[in-house]
């Protein structure tokens, strides 16, 4: 679900085009959007505080083989929401090796490749301290 | 005293019109597009999603479009947008240990692990205007190089495992929340760090300039700032589980502030936080300067009076919205208030007039 | 999780929800009437009015008590799925629901504070029967007087001489609701017998 929710715009629902033919399903919530409020810790370690929401689109679907799907993905963006809940509920029923291949795989290794290269930019960032001199005061 | 009055209604139209065409600006210049402010207005749209208090570059992006570059309009814009959407929760607090930091620097230790990152930043560029960006360059392209994975670990946790700095001690108490429950004095920490983290970015920074040059000084050092992205967790009720729900970049600092003990605490160093959304560095130190200095009740401290160390006055000047719906609202008529006043100067007048008169006479 | 207990939420939220809304306006704005709401078809043992109420009123914000038979599995899913309402004991919640004399003692529910009146319970009684004989009302949204089956008349009265602070109460039973704020006072007919 991670995956599903971190994935640029419109690539679930392309990736799962590709692999099948889109799933007949009946909504059991129709996708809507609302927000989440975002908390944070006093010194990264302590008591909890409201740090400000962060919109949120949800969506929960019965497939026609009774899987039920869920999707809460950040953003307001219903048609990857849709998709999103579409691939949790046919990761629940036989198809799930087929789209854990064609859509979370590819999903994952993509976002590898993001995140690697803004650390590999980051990384040239790094400081090397050399000492130029030492003295007794 | 407010009477109501209509009349306005067709200059109002034209008001609106002329303020579409002006936004549009000059026609033979091209439209200027949501993507475009997203991505090269960063900055802009990390601070309207912060004060905004709702993280949705795309909205903060429109807002600023519309705002025409207002930000504080923008920030307005962003905050009546939010009261309309249903909330569907709170996330769990997010792990900024875990972040995937794009910079991390300390100013207390110069050898930590994980490095010192400096990232894109502006720190030592030579604020020179740079021409070249007037006319359309080529495409910057940064180096690159391996980097080492793994979450790079608090600063403060090393000064922890000596004992030298107070503890942030785990803590689970759900937080109250200043857009739900009206604000209240005495404020507690965390209502007081939801506060500052949607304050007003000028008038945090100022009140933190404050303590530095000794009105209520805390002795900060940037124990760590680093920005970066983290995932929101949150538990969906009908799952019965917790997922991510996406990403968002924050900024975070820690101060590492001197502090020689008092009646309560042992001599040892104190803590001020900031977390704020988007890349916001001036904001989250300002952040932590003004939270240090808030602390000085709970930390057994002297109330010197200093403007920081009053929660009430901090907390409720800190909002630019409030602040300036309140401010601009002296524009609007007041023709019958003023129409009094004018009786009273004039009957004032007339009665010093009178009195002087009486004086020459005798 | 199984979608049945998942279904019978609202088709157009929107639109439902603001019937509903109004329909429970209208039934605290004036006490003693009777009204229709619908939309929702919640699991045993709630009532459909019961569930529209729930389905309109309560969200993350708004901590829900169940009590007796109410707090049951298909209840807690249903509600957890179309409300994200986090369930609660009576003495934190901002609604509480299920019959009558489960919902006792009415001492457990908090009744507000002088400055935050409003950080009071509202208890949904589900299984009103509308037929019995009624009370008689006196108060803001009734001309003169008007009858309503309650289930009690000295719990009521108390609660009545808390005001400002003080309960409310819908009555769902069927499709069909009636609501009696904390503001409405209640005499005995002549003809009814003092049962709690």
């Amino acid at each position: 679900m991670a995956l599903l929710a971190k994935a640029p715009e419109g690539r679930v629902a392309a990736l799962l085009a590709a692999a099948m033919a889109r799933p007949v399903f009946d909504w059991l919530r129709a996708p809507e959007i609302g927000s989440a409020m975002v908390r944070g810790r006093a010194g990264g370690t302590g008591a909890p505080f409201n740090l400000g929401e962060v919109t949120v689109t949800r969506c929960a679907l019965t497939l026609e083989s009774g899987e039920v799907g869920h999707a809460y993905i950040q953003g307001r963006r219903k048609a990857d929401a849709e998709a999103a809940a579409l691939v949790d509920g046919l990761m629940q029923g036989p198809a799930a090796e087929q789209v854990r291949k064609a859509v979370l795989e590819p999903l994952e290794a993509e976002r590898k490749d993001r995140v690697s290269k803004r650390a590999a930019r980051a990384a040239a960032t790094k400081v090397e301290f050399f000492t130029l001199m030492r003295g007794e005061d | 005293m407010y009477v109501a009055v209509k009349g306005g209604e067709r200059a109002i139209e034209s008001a609106h019109a002329w303020l579409a065409e002006e936004r549009r600006g000059d026609t033979s210049i091209s439209e200027l597009g949501i993507p475009q402010i997203r991505e090269q207005l960063k900055l802009s749209v990390d601070r309207v999603m912060a004060e905004g208090s709702l993280y949705d570059p795309d909205l903060a992006a429109l807002a600023i479009k519309q705002s025409r570059g207002d930000l504080i309009e923008a920030i307005f814009l962003i905050r009546a947008y939010r009261t309309t959407l249903p909330r569907f929760g709170a996330s769990s607090p997010v792990d900024t240990g875990a972040m995937s930091c794009d910079r991390r620097i300390s100013a207390t230790f110069k050898d930590l692990p994980g490095g010192q990152i400096l990232g894109p930043t502006f720190d030592y560029t030579h604020r020179l205007l740079d021409f070249k960006l007037a006319a359309e360059g080529e495409l910057p392209q940064a180096p690159t190089r391996e980097a080492t994975p793994g979450n790079v670990p608090h600063v403060t946790e090393f000064l922890n495992r000596e004992g030298l700095i107070e503890e942030a001690p785990h803590d689970d108490t759900p937080p109250p929340d200043l857009t739900r429950e009206p604000l209240e004095m005495p404020a507690d920490r965390a209502l007081r760090l939801q506060a500052l983290t949607r304050a007003d970015e000028g008038f945090t920074l100022g009140l933190a300039y404050s303590t530095q040059r000794g009105y209520g000084r805390n002795h900060a050092f940037v124990g760590e700032l680093r920005i970066g992205a983290v995932a929101v967790e949150m538990d969906i009720p009908e799952l019965g589980f917790a997922i991510e729900i996406g990403e968002i970049t924050l900024t975070e600092c820690e101060t590492v502030n001197q502090f020689k003990g008092s009646k309560t605490e042992p001599p040892q160093f104190t803590r001020g936080y900031g977390l704020v959304f988007g890349q916001s560095e001036r904001k989250a130190i300002s952040m932590a300067l003004v939270d240090r200095a808030l602390r000085w009740e709970e930390l057994g401290e002297d109330n010197v009076g200093a403007p920081a160390q009053d929660t009430e006055f901090v907390l409720y000047h800190a909002d630019n919205i409030q602040a300036t719906g309140f401010l601009e609202h002296i524009k609007l008529p007041h023709y019958v208030d003023f129409q009094s006043e004018l009786e009273l100067v004039r009957k004032l007048r007339r009665e010093a007039g009178a009195t002087e008169t009486q004086e020459a006479a005798e | 999780m199984q979608a049945e207990t998942l279904a019978g939420g609202f088709d157009t939220p929107a639109v439902q929800s603001a019937h509903a809304f109004r329909g429970l306006l209208e039934a605290m704005a004036r006490p003693g009437t009777v009204r229709q709401i619908g939309g929702a078809a919640p699991p045993r043992p709630l009532s459909p009015a019961a569930g529209c109420a729930l389905l309109t009123l309560c969200d993350t914000d708004t901590p829900v008590y169940l009590a007796g038979g109410a707090d049951c599995d298909a209840v807690r899913a249903w509600l957890a799925f179309h409300t994200g309402a986090p369930l609660t004991g009576p003495s934190h919640c901002a609604f509480a629901i299920g019959r009558w004399e489960d919902l006792l003692p009415l001492s457990a529910y908090p009744t507000g504070t002088s400055e935050y009146p409003d950080r009071s319970a509202t208890l949904i009684v589900d299984g009103t029967d509308f037929a019995k004989p009624g009370a008689v009302l006196r108060g803001p949204g009734i001309s003169g007087q008007a009858t309503m089956a309650l289930p009690g008349i000295k719990a009521f009265q108390d609660n009545n001489a808390l005001f400002p602070l003080g309960l409310d109460f819908i009555f769902a039973g069927g499709s069909r609701i009636a609501a009696l704020p904390r503001s409405t006072k209640i005499t005995a007919p002549a003809t009814v017998t003092e049962v709690f």
